[in-house]
């Protein structure tokens, strides 16, 4: 069972939640982009929630079904259509053998993910599937996804009565806990103090515009250039998705999946993790703004998107009980 | 193990660093390695990555599991208590002693910058390369790229500061000089490191099942050869 790309669209990547246990080597985690989004997909599916699922932006991939299959699409809405049918985006949906998804416009978000029910049959690189783009190893062949590629995907796991039309699964993942349109709130980072009382303020005040030059190593942001109350070199150490650093024209970029592993500039804060779906989610030309906040909170952000996350996957057990007894 | 001064903090809500002042000494990174390799040794529960650096260690942990396991503390404040015990164990570990040479073609076509360097010196280019390969250099650290090693220390006399506009291409194998410290690109990349000679060798080989040459701690030395023997190896690497 497979699928084939007929279109690759702007970036199309194999990714699952990372590669850890390599950055003493200098090996970048990467993985999705949208943590939260390729859980989300997996979860509707029963699929173990680190799953390899595809992971496009928009332009997105026109991908054909060569055999039937469940599938579940998250994170962002590009309209997506399976033979001329409107599909859901947090939703599971049965598509019949030699069936085309493509995805017709932008709704909202920036990144997209298709998990597919049992998962791709791919070959781990170091422990996971997620393409690194940079030495072209993992994923698929270590590289984005490109015309003509198949992609096999292993048996589901529970058979689903045979039928030549497309079904959307009756029901639906609320995903409104799991992203903010608010301030990214952040804890301060070690060198927070650096800044001088003024930039502290622009920092927690003014806006920040996303640059086109943004990608899945980072975010680059434009807005009021930030000071430092000396400019003392700092010696390299490890660095996070979500470090918010201080460049040394006073910009700031936020760190994302494919950051390097260490780095020197300061670290002037760093996004909570409840909050790095919603960044990520973030089209080029959007503003942010940032919030302070403190590490207890930010733990029990995460333990509680956790337990949402818990909630749904019950929930999908139940149904998709239901769904097969019919 | 090793009585460093240090302090831990956060660099995130799953992630903290123990930092040993900032500075690029032999004996503190040698307290940093230590302290690597028994954290891998003793596998504390719920780390899920160790970055050892110049003078500081971080550790990626799961917060979520954490949490769900000691619901009254802050996981931070609970791995940094499981650090503190490992680093109060004056147990001291067998430390990596590895000492690997690697061939260098210190051509002025694979060293572009061997001319600033001299200048800079005010040596001859020979003079440069002699003092490059004289030392035996410890790679303190990895990151930037995969595989790329921040060695030390560079003969002060050539301790030329990176250049202050990068290159958007630096080839793979391309060996530089960055104040006290030397490194490799292991893969083809955009940097500003003063470049005086390439090695044929692969420094990340994605094939392999350790995919790379150097390892935190490792002993380096450099031994000169000629652009035949460059363009050789090379064929040879690839073959």
């Amino acid at each position: 069972m497979s699928i084939t790309i007929v279109k690759p669209g702007l970036l199309t990547t194999i990714q699952d939640n990372g590669r850890w246990g390599f950055q003493h080597l200098g090996i970048n985690p990467g993985g999705a982009m949208d943590l939260r989004a390729l859980q989300i997909a997996n979860t509707l599916l029963l699929n173990d929630l680190s799953e390899a699922v595809i992971e496009f932006y928009f332009p997105a991939p026109i991908i054909r079904f060569n055999q039937a299959a469940f599938i579940a699409l998250s994170g962002a809405d590009f309209n997506a259509s399976i033979n001329g049918i409107s599909i859901p985006i947090n939703q599971p949906i049965y598509v019949p053998e030699n069936s085309t998804i493509q995805f017709n416009n932008k709704i909202n978000g920036k990144v997209g993910y298709l998990a597919v029910q049992g998962g791709f049959a791919l070959t781990e690189w170091m422990n996971s599937f997620s393409t690194n783009l940079k030495v072209g190893a993992g994923g698929f062949e270590g590289r984005a996804l490109t015309i003509n590629d198949e992609i096999f995907f292993t048996v589901p796991f529970r058979k689903s009565k045979k039928s030549t039309t497309c079904t959307i699964l009756p029901w639906k993942a609320d995903t409104k806990a799991f992203y903010t349109t608010e301030a990214l709130q952040f804890i301060p980072g070690n060198e927070f103090n650096l800044l001088t009382e003024v930039s502290k303020q622009l920092l927690l005040q003014e806006s920040f515009t996303i640059l086109p030059k943004s990608d899945r190593m980072g975010y680059c942001l434009n807005g009021p250039s930030l000071s430092r109350i000396h400019s003392k070199e700092m010696i390299s150490s490890a660095v996070t998705r979500g470090t918010i650093q201080l460049l040394p024209n006073g910009q700031c970029i936020i760190l994302m999946a494919d950051h390097q592993t260490t780095g020197g500039y300061p670290r002037i804060g760093h996004i909570i993790s409840a909050h790095l779906p919603s960044i990520a989610q973030k089209e080029v030309g959007t503003e942010v703004q940032f919030k302070l906040t403190d590490l207890p909170t930010a733990e029990n952000f995460s333990l509680l998107q956790a337990q949402h996350l818990h909630q749904l996957k019950n929930a999908c057990n139940l149904q998709l009980d239901a769904y097969h007894r019919h | 193990m090793q009585k460093l001064n240090y302090s831990i903090y956060p660099i995130g809500d799953s992630a903290l660093t123990i930092e040993f002042g900032n500075t690029i000494r032999e004996q503190t990174n040698e307290g940093v390695m230590q302290l690597f390799h028994q954290l891998k040794k003793n596998q504390v529960a719920y780390i899920i990555d160790i970055i050892p650096a110049y003078s500081s260690i971080s550790v990626i942990y799961n917060t979520v599991a954490i949490k769900k396991s000691n619901p009254n503390i802050l996981a931070f404040d609970w791995m940094k208590q499981q650090i503190v015990k490992e680093m109060e164990l004056s147990h001291v570990n067998e430390l990596n002693r590895r000492q690997i040479t690697i061939p260098v073609c210190y051509d002025i076509t694979l060293g572009p910058d061997l001319n600033e360097v001299a200048d800079y010196a005010s040596l001859s280019i020979e003079e440069v390369i002699a003092l490059h390969k004289a030392k035996l250099y410890k790679v303190y650290m990895i990151g930037f790229l995969p595989g790329f090693p921040y060695m030390a220390t560079v003969d002060e006399k050539i301790q030329l500061p990176r250049k202050s506009q990068p290159r958007t291409k630096v080839p793979a194998g391309s060996v530089g000089i960055a104040g006290a410290q030397t490194g490799i690109y292991p893969s083809a990349s955009p940097g500003g490191w003063q470049l005086i000679g390439q090695t044929p060798v692969k420094l990340f080989d994605v094939t392999q099942e350790n995919p790379c040459l150097l390892q935190p701690g490792d002993k380096v030395s450099f031994y000169a050869i000629s652009i035949d023997e460059f363009y050789h190896l090379k064929i040879e690497q690839s073959s």
